[in-house]
């Protein structure tokens, strides 16, 4: 049902308009000489609180090794589908081959993208996190649509302490020939 | 069958005799968590995972009779120790106790033991999402690990026969591989070495550990030990929607269900059914969809692309022009061949076949590389096991007695029909696949393929097998039961009307009365009267849950 405001009629000293208008400039004039709270964005760029939640980039760990398995659980738990990893094997005579898995493709879409760092929480990796980045702006919608390199590239190396890949014993003495 | 009455954490329950404890809880849906028992393989009571607590009535040493409590009720002797629920027969009287304290921390530390030397890859591993490790860490686990030593190394990503990489780390012991092997296959080909927290599960080393059934020990792996190699890192479980399907490979009828991701295929596993394949099926198979060959992806009139309903157009022109001929596949379904007949009868047209033969493995993959041959006989389309070729066709069309031949999905040009055949004949070839029948021919149909379409196929056993469509139909392919309806209902002949597959199959559940059921066909199938074919000579041999001297004999 709709329901009826009653317009309330304005008195006689509102209705001289002027006293209003002056009233007004007070305002403005004693703001005028306070001071600035504003920032002039873009020139200046505010201070970002820790935890922060700008876009989602794939960063390294402390020796330059990218940290992505691809194991899919962003793409998964990511609520506006805006992760499409492809996953891939790592080269079995490269110096990771012992991790086997990693993106052959990592896409971010950035316009879908809600920044709400549920990646983050749910990587098992520590491999994508929500950096500073906040500005996206592009001429199409292809631009919008981050890849595997640009990502590491906004990511960038994040020290980190925990070497879950790092080898502590030394298994080369198991052969790894195929039967 | 026997029954028992047992009581399962204090309630009373009647179930079947002769089984064990784990199956009889799962049949009234009290959960036991196991690693290492299969039902389709002997127990081997390795994992523990399966502890309950077992009592059985209480009886008098002397006299052998039941002994009381003071209130009347019957006394429960209880056995000390926990037992495993996989290697315990019910008996009368039986009580079990799945959900005490003792059993929760029975499960929490055969767990703990189990992911002590247990490597932290689930975020790399194929196996993660459908993991029994997983899933029971999950619910029966402590979630913590005091375990501060190194945990032991063992090989990874081997390879084995080409086809499944071997994870030793990620094996937990269970002998499920080993026992698949033995018992199914009939050849070791997996063993563990070394002892204690080393025992290691591998193969041997050069040898031939080949066998077109290995896959299987992929799927019963409850961890990621064993993982397919064709699979490895395509895609996550959890991203995957299953079908249930019928496995085109051959007339076993092996059922499979089909993983796909938006439209792709990703893998394809057997189903169980215990009247046809049990839990397994071929490695060939598995990857049968893949060496389809090209599709025919557009309709055709003479080589130019064209319009589907105008190709359709010109097929009814053509075909009321004069005497066609049909030359039928065995991949149809009975939908489409009960049309064919319909459409066969009214014009007045032979109806050809031709059988494909290979080789008989005497387990799931038999001699006739067709699904649904068995369906061409029940509908009618035939009478007598086709030859290997088209001779009698092309003769037919050398002496001008056929114009135009009406083609589902076979390679005119192999089966014995030339150049000359297609200028003297119009070939109207309408298929999923492209082949030389396509070249020549005045118009192509593209239709949907096996996995894009749902239906009805019978196996070599005459069971009547549904199944559903895997991926979507794409938009320039005919679904082959609305084009042979189409061509029915124009050219005349249709005494029914067919809006859809379920009205379609009530009437043939109607007119053929072998077929009764098929309206409503249970999941393991049904096995339909075979009495009126048992004089034709059908070439498959006595194989798994087949044996071809009963089919016919048993009349249903
Ligand atoms: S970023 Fe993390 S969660 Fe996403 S695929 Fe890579 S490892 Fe998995
Ligand atoms: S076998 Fe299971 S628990 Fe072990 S790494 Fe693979 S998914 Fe994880
Ligand atoms: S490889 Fe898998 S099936 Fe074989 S023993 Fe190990 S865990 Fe069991
Ligand atoms: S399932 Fe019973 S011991 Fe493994």
């Amino acid at each position: 049902m709709a329901i009826v405001v009653e317009r309330k009629r304005l008195n006689f000293f509102e209705r001289l308009y002027l006293p209003q208008i002056v009233s007004g400039l007070i305002i403005t004039l004693k703001n005028l000489f306070r001071p600035k709270v504003t920032l002039s964005y873009p020139d200046q760029r505010p201070t970002l609180p820790d935890g922060y939640r700008g876009g989602p980039t794939l960063v390294k760990d402390s020796q330059g090794r990218q940290k992505c398995v691809s194991c899919q659980l962003c793409e998964f738990v990511c609520p506006s589908k805006a992760i499409r990893v492809t996953p891939g094997s790592i080269d079995p005579d490269g110096e990771y081959f012992y991790i086997e898995k990693a993106p052959k493709e990592f896409q971010i879409n950035m316009l879908r993208c809600i920044f709400c760092g549920m990646c983050e929480e749910v990587c098992p990796e520590k491999a994508i996190v929500l950096q500073d980045e906040f500005t996206f702006a592009a001429q199409s919608r292809e631009e919008m649509i981050f890849d595997k390199q640009r990502l590491y590239e906004a990511g960038g190396t994040l020290p980190d302490k925990i070497m879950k890949w790092k080898r502590v014993k030394d298994n080369a003495d198991l052969e790894r020939d195929s039967h | 069958m026997d029954r028992v009455k047992i009581n399962v954490n204090g309630a009373d329950f009647e179930v079947d005799a002769g089984q064990n404890v784990l199956s009889a809880c799962r049949s009234i849906g009290v959960e036991i968590p196991f690693f290492c028992y299969h039902e389709r393989l002997k127990v081997a009571g390795s994992c523990r995972m399966c502890l309950v607590s077992v009592g059985t009535p209480a009886r008098d040493r002397k006299t052998g009779e039941v002994v009381k409590n003071e209130d009347g009720s019957v006394k429960i002797a209880w056995l000390p120790k926990p037992s495993i629920a996989c290697g315990t027969n019910v008996s009368e009287g039986m009580h079990v106790v799945t959900d005490s304290d003792a059993i929760r921390q029975c499960r929490g530390s055969i767990l703990e033991f189990l992911l002590l030397n247990h490597p932290l890859d689930c975020p790399i591993c194929d196996k993660a999402g459908e993991c029994k490790l997983q899933e029971y860490a999950n619910a029966y686990g402590n979630g913590v690990s005091r375990y501060c030593e190194s945990k032991n190394v063992k090989p990874k990503r081997r390879e084995v026969a080409g086809k499944i990489i071997l994870d030793s780390e990620r094996c937990i012991l269970c002998s499920r591989c080993v026992r698949f092997c033995e018992e199914v296959i009939g050849r070791p080909i997996f063993g563990f070495t070394k002892r204690g927290s080393k025992t290691e599960i591998s193969v041997y080393p050069g040898g031939d550990n080949d066998s077109n059934y290995l896959l299987n020990a992929v799927d019963i792996c409850p961890v990621g030990a064993l993982t397919e190699k064709a699979f490895r890192f395509q895609m996550r479980a959890w991203f995957l929607r299953t079908a249930r399907s019928i496995s085109p490979e051959s007339s076993a009828g092996v059922n499979t269900t089909v993983w796909t991701r938006e439209g792709r295929i990703y893998r394809v596993t057997p189903r169980d059914n215990e009247f046809v394949n049990d839990s397994w099926m071929s490695d060939s198979g598995r990857y049968f969809h893949i060496g389809r060959g090209a599709r025919l992806s557009g309709a055709r009139l003479d080589s130019s692309a064209c319009d589907l309903p105008y190709a359709i157009d010109r097929c009814v022109e053509i075909l009321r022009l004069s005497n066609f001929a049909i030359v039928a596949s065995a991949f149809q379904t009975v939908e489409e061949m009960f049309l064919l007949k319909a459409l066969a009868k009214a014009a007045g047209a032979p109806v050809y076949m031709v059988s494909h033969l290979g080789e008989d493995d005497g387990f799931l993959v038999s001699a006739d590389k067709t699904p649904n041959l068995r369906g061409a006989f029940v509908t009618g389309l035939i009478s007598e096991y086709p030859p290997d070729n088209l001779s009698a066709l092309a003769e037919k069309i050398d002496s001008g007695e056929i114009k135009t031949v009406l083609c589902f999905d076979e390679d005119l040009k192999s089966l014995g029909l030339g150049s000359a055949h297609f200028k003297k004949a119009n070939v109207i070839f309408c298929s999923s696949v492209e082949n030389s029948s396509a070249v020549g021919a005045k118009v192509c149909v593209p239709l949907e393929g096996e996995m894009e379409k749902g239906g009805i196929w019978i196996n070599r056993q005459f069971r009547m097998q549904r199944f559903e469509a895997v991926v979507e139909r794409p938009k320039w392919a005919a679904s082959a039961v609305e084009f042979l309806s189409q061509l029915l209902c124009r050219i005349g002949g249709a005494d029914f009307e067919t809006p859809d597959v379920g009205l379609l199959r009530s009437v043939i559940a109607e007119r053929v009365p072998q077929l009764k059921g098929c309206a409503d066909i249970p999941d393991c199938g049904t096995l339909i009267d075979a009495s009126a074919f048992a004089g034709v000579k059908f070439p498959e041999k006595a194989a798994f849950k087949f044996d071809p001297a009963s089919v016919g004999a048993n009349g249903g």
